[in-house]
Parts: structure tokens; sequence; C-alpha cells
């Protein structure tokens, strides 16, 4: 039993608790309990179903953040039978909190990149914490052009709370390297599959999360802006997370509805955490049918492809023109000089 | 508090106001104040200064549709997509009535202006991004609108400019912005295939997810003198490492000295620097005559 429960999980860890007591006092005593632990076991067992069947967003969110959370290294010894890790972005230094390297999936070679978190203080210090620089992402890239050079399909991890919010990482460029990596991602020649294992946390994301098939953790999210941004921005008030999270439609149940993640997997009893094998197991079959299924797509159609998923995401109306709206194309608003009204040469569309 | 009293009695022979208080009672839309050096500017001047402080030579921010009539020959555009309006798609709290809002102050659909023109003769598709716009961020509409531009770029082999101005994505529209990068960015990597050129002038303040996306896609990366450039916002920076941020942090000279832009150009030489990269990339002047 983990120390580390998180608070909507309290009413179930007394249980628990009450039933391992239970029975330690029927071995201790020499009686059989074994009718009121059943009893109590049942109840258990709903009640979990209970809360892990009506979890919140937030409630997600701390499942997502949890610190025995699986990282991308522990899923990965678990899901490939080899991994060769290589280091470095060959310009400035190695990033811990990126990993990455060549590995095989059932014979298959594959080049696999994650973000990584650390287990503890000492870890989370070397891994800073998951959040990468610039040349966490470099690396990445590096990675996936030499995955691109080798027909290899790629696999991306991303559980990352965001890009590192510092100032070396302004002066090396975050901004740049996350755009390069998105850039990259839409048009490499070879499949890419992502699969968010915790945290989505935006564009730093984002930079490693571009693909043919975008595969989520039942408990994962993946999001604009983090809830207590959100929460400050809009009421000043980081605590107020929970309503932002509830807002910003950011589980995996919710993207899929929106259609913008293909497939949620669903998590062990009690999440990832509790049985990290045997998510492994579920996240290793959803990769490998979808790198089946990618594999027999040419790869120009899969690019088209890729850029045709991405094409139509926004959500946005189209006011109907009326004749008399036309001559109002270059339509100055009254103080600017200059916006004169142009002659109407090619209407509202423009295509040629 | 100054004395009236005083005057009388011959005890001060002057009232003594403070310099804030002459501005705040500066009639409102006649008169401004440049941010940095603190002169009062008539705002008529300014305008017709393009947006310069004639005292320091600030550069203030300038709406979309102030920077077409700065930019584009005769101020004149095409304009491209506007019909696209902006929806709701998360129902979001309040979003449709910030959106309202963002209309009706600034006469604008939405955070971007897209188009064609001419700049110095030269033809360009363009967008012009207007803070004003909830902080010109992006979301389906403005990312659409600059997909299409990329992607009529694409078609013509024309080339591309867009002024830049954002505060990021538009988290009211979750996910469906923050996906806005990507698009735009793939549309972007096609027409950079195609070889046609895009120049991306980073205006005051580019930040977050426009700078890391189309912001900094551009073959060329022109920014603005003393813009706000960068991917984090400062106060988030500023919490994570509990430190104050160096002066002059995150500004256009700051990511000029660490090679993050090509150059930076004041705004008084950018038509003509625009002009001339046009020029150099095979642009052809449409109105010699």
């Amino acid at each position: 039993m983990t120390n580390l429960a998180l608070e909507f999980e309290k009413p179930l860890v007394e249980l628990e608790k009450r039933i391992e007591d239970l029975r330690q006092f029927g071995l201790k005593k020499g009686i059989d309990l074994s009718d009121e632990i059943a009893i109590l076991e049942k109840k258990a067992n709903a009640l979990r179903k209970e809360i892990f069947e009506n979890l919140t967003p937030w409630q997600r969110i701390m499942i997502a953040r949890h610190p025995k959370r699986p990282t991308a290294l522990e899923y990965i010894h678990l899901i490939f039978d080899e991994f060769i890790e290589l280091h470095g972005d060959r310009t400035f230094r190695d990033d811990g909190a990126i990993v990455g390297g060549i590995a095989s999936l059932g014979g298959r070679p594959v080049t696999v990149i994650g973000t990584q978190k650390g287990r503890d203080t000492k870890e989370n210090i070397a891994r800073n914490f998951g959040m990468p620089h610039p040349e966490g992402y470099r690396k990445a890239l590096r990675l996936m052009k030499q995955a691109e050079k080798f027909r290899r399909p790629i696999v991306s991890f991303v559980d990352v709370v965001g890009a590192y919010p510092g100032v070396e990482a302004e002066e090396r460029g975050q901004g740049l390297a996350i755009a390069g990596n998105i850039l990259e991602m839409t048009k490499l020649s070879t499949s890419i599959i992502v699969v968010i294992t915790g945290e989505g946390g935006s564009g730093g994301a984002l930079a490693i999360g571009v693909g043919d098939k975008l595969i989520m953790l039942e408990n994962a999210y993946f999001s604009v802006i983090s809830p207590e941004g959100c929460a400050a921005i809009l009421w000043k008030d980081g605590s107020r997370a929970q309503e932002a999270a509830d807002m910003l439609k950011l589980t995996a149940p919710d993207l899929k509805a929106e259609g913008l993640v293909d497939e949620v997997l669903p998590e062990p009893q009690g999440a990832a955490h509790k049985d990290s094998v045997a998510m492994a197991g579920v996240i290793r079959e959803a990769i490998t049918r979808g790198m089946d299924e990618l594999s027999g797509i040419p790869l120009r159609r899969l690019i088209e492809r890729r850029y045709a998923r991405l094409r139509r995401i926004g959500e946005f109306a189209v006011r109907e023109i009326s004749e008399s709206d036309l001559p109002m194309a270059a339509a100055g608003n009254g103080d600017m000089q200059g916006t004169s009204d142009l002659p109407n040469v090619e209407g509202g569309t423009d295509e040629s | 508090m100054p004395s009236f009293k005083g005057i009388f009695q011959g005890k001060q022979k002057f009232v003594t106001v403070k310099a804030g208080r002459i501005r705040e009672e500066a009639p409102d839309g006649l008169w401004t104040k440049c941010e940095r050096c603190g002169g009062i500017l008539y705002k008529k001047e300014l305008t017709q200064n393009l947006g310069l402080c004639s005292d320091c030579g600030f550069h203030f921010r300038l709406s979309a549709r102030e920077r077409i009539a700065v930019t584009l020959d005769d101020g004149n555009i095409v304009e491209y997509d506007d019909e696209l309006l902006t929806v709701d798609p998360l129902g979001f709290p309040g979003y449709d009535i910030k959106v309202e809002g963002a209309k009706q102050t600034t006469g604008l659909e939405e955070a971007i202006i897209t188009g064609k023109g001419t700049i110095d003769g030269y033809p360009v598709l363009a967008g012009f991004m207007d803070f004003s716009f909830i902080g010109a961020s992006m979301g389906s509409v403005v990312g659409e609108k600059i997909t299409r531009l990329f992607e009529r770029a694409a078609r013509k082999r024309m080339p591309v400019v867009i002024f830049c101005a954002s505060g990021g994505a538009r988290m009211q529209e979750g996910m469906f912005s923050l996906m806005q990068m990507a698009k735009t960015a793939a549309a972007c990597a096609r027409l950079s295939g195609t070889r046609t050129l895009y120049i991306s002038v980073l205006t005051n303040p580019t930040t977050a997810g426009v700078f890391a996306s189309f912001g900094s896609l551009g073959d060329i990366i022109i920014a603005e003198p003393g813009a706000l450039i960068g991917f984090t916002g400062q106060r988030v920076i500023e919490e994570t490492i509990r430190q104050k941020l160096p002066p002059g942090f995150q500004t256009a000279e700051f990511a000029l000295e660490h090679g993050l832009i090509d150059m930076i150009v004041a705004r008084r030489d950018m038509r003509k620097t625009l002009g001339s990269l046009l020029s150099l990339h095979g642009g052809r002047r449409q109105d010699a005559g």
C-alpha cells in the first residue's frame, strides 16, 4: 500500500486499511473473519470502481502528476525488447529532461524519444523535473532526423508540465526550438506515434507531440495552458485551478470526443502507477497495432495524411458574403488614412 | 497637497502640481504618453510619425489597420478570408462576450488581417496581427487565416510577410488553439518546400505559441526595436527562478545578441528593407510606371 494516496482516494485507503487490520486481527486471534473481510472487499471494489469511473478533470490531473506515475524510461524498458540510449544535441549539452535512442519492438527497429521526469529529488534535479531546455528539443529532433534517414518509425512518450521557463532557455531560443521541432515533425518522412502518458503541457509537449497517431492514457491530459496558469489569468487566483481544469476540456476522453486524439488507453485499476507492467503491456499492444497500420501506408500518402489531419483542426463559422459586401474588402476604420477602397479585382475568393 | 491658502497669504508663490497629474488630466484621445521617455505626444502627430515617439524614437504598438497603412503601398490591401468567424468550441464561460467586446473596440472580426498588397512595388501576401484583439492570441480563426495565407502563397509562389504580435495561444479555445501551432507550421513547411520566401516581422510583443510556431519559422526573422520577444512570460520565469530578470531580457536586442533573429529594423526603414529582401528573392515590381 502506497502512502502517496491522493486526496480523493482517502476513503478507499481507509477501507483497505480496515480490511488489512481485520485480517491481521483474525490471524492473531485465530478467528475466521473471512465473511466480514469478503463483505468489506466487495465494498472496497465498488468504491474503487465508483471513484475511478467518475474522476473529475482535476482528479485526473492529480493522477497524471502522481510522483509514482511511470516515467518514459520505465515504459521504454518494459515495452521494448532492447533499448540503446543516445545522448546530446551535438551542439550544446545533453539535456536529461529528454531521453531517446534506438529500440527494438518485436524485432522491428524504432527510434524512441520522450520527456523524462525523475523519481526522487536528486533525480528530478538532474532531469530538471522533466522540463526540457532548447537543447533537449534539439536532441529529440536530431534523433528523429536519424530515424528518418534510416526509415525507422518514431515513438514519442510525452509527460511534461511544460518547456522549462528559465533565462538560459530563453537565451538559447526555446520558442525557436519548439517551432523547429513542430515544423519538422509535420513533414518527417517516417511514421510517428505519440503517446501522452501523463502531462501534455502546451507547446513544450507539442514540440515532440506531432504525429500520425496520437494516443493518450486514460488519465493523461493535454492542454493549451496549465489549469493553474489559466486560473491565474482569469481570476488572478491560481488556486482556482480545479475550475479552470473543468473548462479547458483537457482530459483524454474529452479530447477523444472532439476528435483531437485517436485512441485512449484504459489504465489498470487505481491508475497506471498501481501496475506499470500491465500498463506497459497495453501501450505496447497499441503501439504495435499503430505501427502495423501506418507501415502499410506509402510514405508520400502518410505525409499527405499527416498534413490533412492537422489541416482540419479548428472550429469557426463562415459568414455568408452578400454582393453588397464585396466592394468593402479594403474598407479602413474611419480614422486611418490610406486604407482606401480598392477596386474589387478578386473579390472574396482568390484561387488561381 | 498644494495649499491655496498659502498663495493668498504670500508664503508660497506657486502651487506645485505633480507632473503625473497633468498627464492624467490630458484630454482623453487627443494626447498620449510615451511609455519609454514619458514625453507627451499629440496623437495625430504620432500617427503621422508611424507611431514613433518624436522625442526618443520609441516604437508604439500599431493596430493592424495602422500597420497596413504604414507598410503596404498606399495602404492598399485586398483582404482574404475575412468571412471566417470565431465560435466558442468549448463553451468557455465569458468567451463570447470577450470576443464581442474585442470586435467592438477594434472594429475587427479577429486578431489578424490577411491579404494581398505591394511593398515598395513588390507584390506580397501579408498578415497583420492586432494585439488589441484579445492580445492577438491565436485561436482557430487566426490559425486558419495564416494557414490559408501560406497555402495561397505556395500555390501562387508569392512571398509572405507576417507582422506578428501575440500573447500566445487563445486559451479559451483549448486544444483547438494549441493545435493551430502545428497547423500553421505544417502549412509553413509546405510553403518552404516550394522555395518561396517567408519573412516574419516580430513586433511588440511576440510571445509564447505564436513565437513558438510561425513567428519563428521565417526564412528571415526581423524584429522591431525594443519589441518583447520570448516564449515564456516574464512573471512565470521570475516565479520559477525566484529572481528579478535582468534589464533588457527578451527584447529584440537581446534576441539579436543571442542569435535568435536575423536583424532589427526600425519602423522607418521597414518598407525599404522588406522591398530590398523581396527584390533579392526575385520579386518584380508591379507598378514600375
